[in-house]
């Protein structure tokens, strides 16, 4: 077996894991390796040749392969070394990272720090439980992109979509480019779980109808798909009797969600949040375990690549303050780090724990729409800060800075509050 | 020409083939399938029952006790996985009590080894994950898992090692027996011609039975739905739990998989069409609160996939397995249901005694062939190798390096080994039920295009041709731009 040793493994070499190696460089940790399970760098940007990437990060509007080229480049430029074709199979909480590829074959790597990036899966029909056949034509939105994008296959003609995640409404636009017929987006919740550019852009503008409060709830066909059950659902998401509609059609393309994938991280005994179903994080991104960090949509599943990227920056920073001794949560072998827990109308909030050294930025995601109010901040007593909004949706990622000022009298081990509070 | 005619390729079909394999006979396997089990081989609990459930002094007890007992010699010359977990089944009333006790002394007549009543305390001690308001458990240590495809396939590589020809996608459609004594059988892929013919086709057995105008018996389909859950689950219970057995089967069970994940499953539907395998709303629902009465703990998410299989059920519910009446030479191995999979290994042995007393009859008789290898090597596994092992698989051949599939961890090397192997794997099912690639948790959607790339690149089969799991079951329908310009205006 290979031995080695490095700084920092990065795993994955897609948006989160180049920004993170990107900025471990810039504070100039020189001893880096990137593993790559696919063949080149990128990640899923390289099938997602829509535009609008980019906005925030670079200003301007980018297609996926366009701004994943610009990280790779900076990459290359900086020379950080990254194999490709390499799948990291086990990782402890010694930071030993065991992966292999064709080329080396097995690979023991001895890192002092880890950055986690292996992104995200999308749910399953399985997971839905969609009763009815099994037959071919039933396919997540992002494996119909890879078929079509990189491939360069149809997977159908007559489509439905279930779910209205980002990557199903972009699919809805990029299979009535090619000629498919859309003929709807059932979505269970009474409104999107995408952006709402998206909606606009990729739906309103084709004229593809979108059913809130409806499901799939029978699939028909044997070999291939023939047609899907849709009904109406209540409150409570039961389908409601009498609603039932059949709509022919041989695609159905399931957009129903995201699911950061942490199989490897808990192999290290990474806490994991049952919410975000990503890694407990601290402002700086590291996770329980000291000396592996986590960002990108393994941590949490993020609307826009470019808060991946801002992310990971935050991560290669504090792998930075990790190596150089700065990460003191864990003096005296207590853990300073306040908890941050969710309040009405917060769904989660990224960082969970904070040290509150620094100025800190909280991400949160609302549990359902709440149009003009306030998030606070609190101790139980006081109220450490607040933001307003004119409206907060489930679909989008909100942010929250919190000076560290705000933070001076948090008490150790301490908990802390966010919440949201109408205005009106 | 062949001497021997098996009409499917389910494990019965599969265990006759290869028990056929022993003796100087040509043998052939149509089936009208992609693949070899396509039917309830392919859909069912795995279980190798240990043969207390079964009424005394019908062929299915004897069958069920005799194929347990084969498993050991199965798992070692096939390569298959195989576990003798035992299995548990709960009491939770006074009368589930007598029939614990009932059950286990049909256990013993029918010769299984082992019964013993335990007490809640004990079980519990056992399987901590319980109902703890059980009263008491019947244990059957020679309870076993295995995968009842793997089983099918195993069998069907050894017998075609050994010379037996598979015909898949040879769907029967008429037999006609010339007055020579020969079975002329008509088939989506030609006319084959046969001495013998072996009725194993499961579902459709008293279908291929009425073409030789044998009226005997008929087939009732009865539905059972399953809940596949994630591998972190796959400890939750060691053993496989049982439920008292209802009217129409065994009840649901909680078990662990040979490969190491949690099933739950099945119930019990009788329905009307042969085909009907979907999953329903009603059973899945059934299903999961009754696993939910044995495992309190079961969780409602982590369920990755569902299915549905069919048991072969006869007129009488036993086995059939005898010479039609209207031809002797035509052998009826039909209304195998469960304890099939547990069976099937004894079934194979029974039907080459039957086919040798008829052969007697004919003055023939089976011929021992001295180079028959029982010996099958299955497809190396990388997830389960250690490094040593791996490192050597990746010195011998580079793309046991390159992991397809996430979540199960199989590589390009393995999935290429299936595309070559005798049958070979001709669709995604196919390649999935050989490697596991495609069967975790994100159920093929970052492999299948990656699959369908190698299949391209070794079968030749262009990738609007590969299926799921044969014709009609296209991946994809065309290339891109291919659809544009269909409506005016476009």
């Amino acid at each position: 077996m290979l031995s080695m040793k490095a700084d920092v493994v990065v795993i994955g070499g897609g948006p989160a894991g180049l920004a993170a190696a990107l900025s471990c460089h810039r504070y100039g940790i020189r001893d880096i390796i990137i593993l790559e399970r696919d063949s080149h760098l990128g990640g899923i940007l390289q099938q997602c040749i829509h535009n609008g990437f980019g906005l925030h990060w670079f200003g301007e509007e980018l297609t996926g392969p366009e701004y994943a080229q610009r990280f790779i480049d900076q990459v290359e430029k900086a020379q950080i070394p990254y194999l490709l074709d390499t799948m990291v199979v086990d990782i402890d909480e010694d930071k030993r990272v065991y992966a292999v590829n064709p080329k080396h074959g097995p690979i023991e790597i001895q890192a002092r720090a880890v950055i986690l990036a292996m992104g995200c899966r999308e749910r399953t029909r399985g997971a839905l439980m969609i009763p009815g056949g099994r037959p071919a034509g039933v396919y997540t939105a992002g494996m119909a992109q890879r078929l079509i994008n990189i491939e360069g296959y149809m997977p159908g003609r007559e489509v439905v979509i279930l779910g209205s995640g980002d990557i199903g409404l972009i699919m809805a636009r990029r299979l009535t480019w090619e000629g498919a017929n859309v003929k709807m987006v059932c979505e269970i919740m009474p409104y999107s779980t995408g952006l709402i550019r998206n909606i606009r852009q990729c739906l309103e503008d084709y004229g593809i109808p979108i059913r809130f409060k409806h499901t799939v709830i029978k699939i028909h066909g044997r070999e291939r798909l023939e047609g899907v059950t849709v009904a109406q659902v209540d409150d409570a998401r039961r389908p409601i009797p009498g609603t039932e509609e059949y709509v022919p059609c041989d695609t159905l393309l399931l957009s129903v969600g995201l699911i950061p994938e942490n199989e490897l991280s808990q192999k290290a005994n990474v806490q994991l949040d049952p919410v975000t179903g990503g890694p407990v994080v601290d402002e700086y991104r590291q996770t329980s375990v000291p000396g592996i960090f986590a960002c990108g949509n393994v941590l949490h599943v993020h609307d826009l690549v470019d808060y991946v990227s801002e992310e990971a920056e935050i991560a290669g920073y504090g792998v930075w303050r990790y190596l150089n001794g700065l990460a003191s949560q864990y003096g005296q072998h207590v853990d300073r780090r306040v908890k941050i827990e969710t309040g009405y109308g917060v769904r989660y909030v990224v960082p969970q724990r904070i040290l509150g050294e620094e100025d800190v930025e909280l991400f949160f995601r609302s549990d359902n729409i709440y149009d003009d109010g306030v998030v606070e901040l609190t101790d139980g007593q006081r109220l450490l800060a607040s933001k307003k909004f004119l409206r907060i949706v489930p679909g989008q990622m909100e942010r929250f800075k919190i000076k560290k000022q705000a933070l001076s009298g948090i008490k150790p081990g301490g908990r802390l509050l966010i919440r949201w509070r109408n205005l009106a | 020409m062949f001497d021997i005619a098996i009409i499917g390729a389910g494990v019965v079909g599969c265990s006759i083939a290869r028990e056929l394999a022993r003796y100087k006979l040509d043998v052939c396997v149509l089936e009208a399938k992609a693949d070899v089990a396509m039917g309830s081989s392919g859909a069912n609990s795995g279980i190798v029952h240990a043969g207390y459930d079964c009424k005394p002094g019908t062929l299915m007890a004897r069958l069920n006790v005799a194929g347990n007992s084969l498993y050991e010699d199965i798992a070692r010359e096939l390569d298959v996985p195989f576990k003798r977990n035992g299995s548990l089944v709960l009491a939770f009333t006074d009368d589930d009590m007598s029939t614990l006790k009932r059950l286990m002394e049909q256990g013993i007549k029918n010769g299984v080894n082992g019964l013993k009543i335990l007490p809640a305390e004990e079980v519990l001690k056992m399987e901590p994950n319980l109902n703890p308001s059980i009263k008491a458990a019947l244990w059957a240590p020679t309870g076993g898992i295995t995968s009842p495809f793997e089983v099918t396939i195993a069998m069907a590589e050894n017998a075609a090692d050994n010379g037996v020809q598979f015909y898949l996608n040879h769907a029967v459609l008429s037999i006609q027996r010339h007055s020579d004594g020969k079975f002329h059988i008509e088939t989506s892929g030609g006319t084959f011609i046969a001495r013998y013919v072996i009725n194993a086709a499961g579902i459709n057995s008293d279908l291929i039975s009425q073409m030789v105008g044998d009226d005997s018996f008929r087939i009732h389909p009865r539905k059972g739905e399953y809940c596949l859950y994630d591998k972190k689950w796959g400890s939750l219970v060691t053993s496989t739990i049982f439920q008292p057995p209802s009217g129409l089967g065994k009840g649901v069970l909680v078990t662990p998989t040979v490969d190491g994940n949690l099933l739950i499953g099945p119930n019990a539907v009788d329905i009307d069409q042969r085909n009907d395998v979907d999953t329903t709303y009603d059973g899945l629902s059934f299903v999961y609160e009754k696993a939910l009465e044995s495992v309190p703990l079961l969780p409602k998410n982590d369920v990755i996939t569902e299915f549905a299989g069919l048991r072969a059920i006869a007129d009488g519910e036993d086995f059939i397995i005898r010479p039609s009446r209207r031809a002797e030479e035509f052998i009826q191995v039909a209304g195998i249901c469960s304890p099939g999979l547990s069976a099937a290994p004894a079934i194979g042995r029974y039907v080459a005694s039957i086919l040798n007393g008829v052969m007697q009859r004919n003055g023939h008789r089976l011929e021992p062939k001295r180079d028959f290898n029982p010996y099958r090597k299955g497809i190396s596994r990388f997830s389960d190798a250690d490094w040593h092992t791996r490192e050597e698989l990746i010195k011998k051949d580079q793309r046991f390096g390159r992991i397809i599939c996430r979540c199960e961890m199989v590589t390009e090397g393995e999935i290429v080994q299936a595309l070559h192997r005798n049958p070979p794997a001709l669709t995604l099912d196919a390649v999935k039920r050989r490697t596991r690639a495609g069967m975790g948790r994100c159920q093929g959607g970052f492999c299948t295009p990656r699959i369908m790339e190698i299949m391209e690149r070794e079968l030749g089969i262009p990738m609007e041709q590969i299926t799921k799991k044969g014709d009609g079951s296209r991946i994809v329908l065309g290339k891109i731009k291919d659809f544009l310009g269909e409506d005016a205006g476009c």
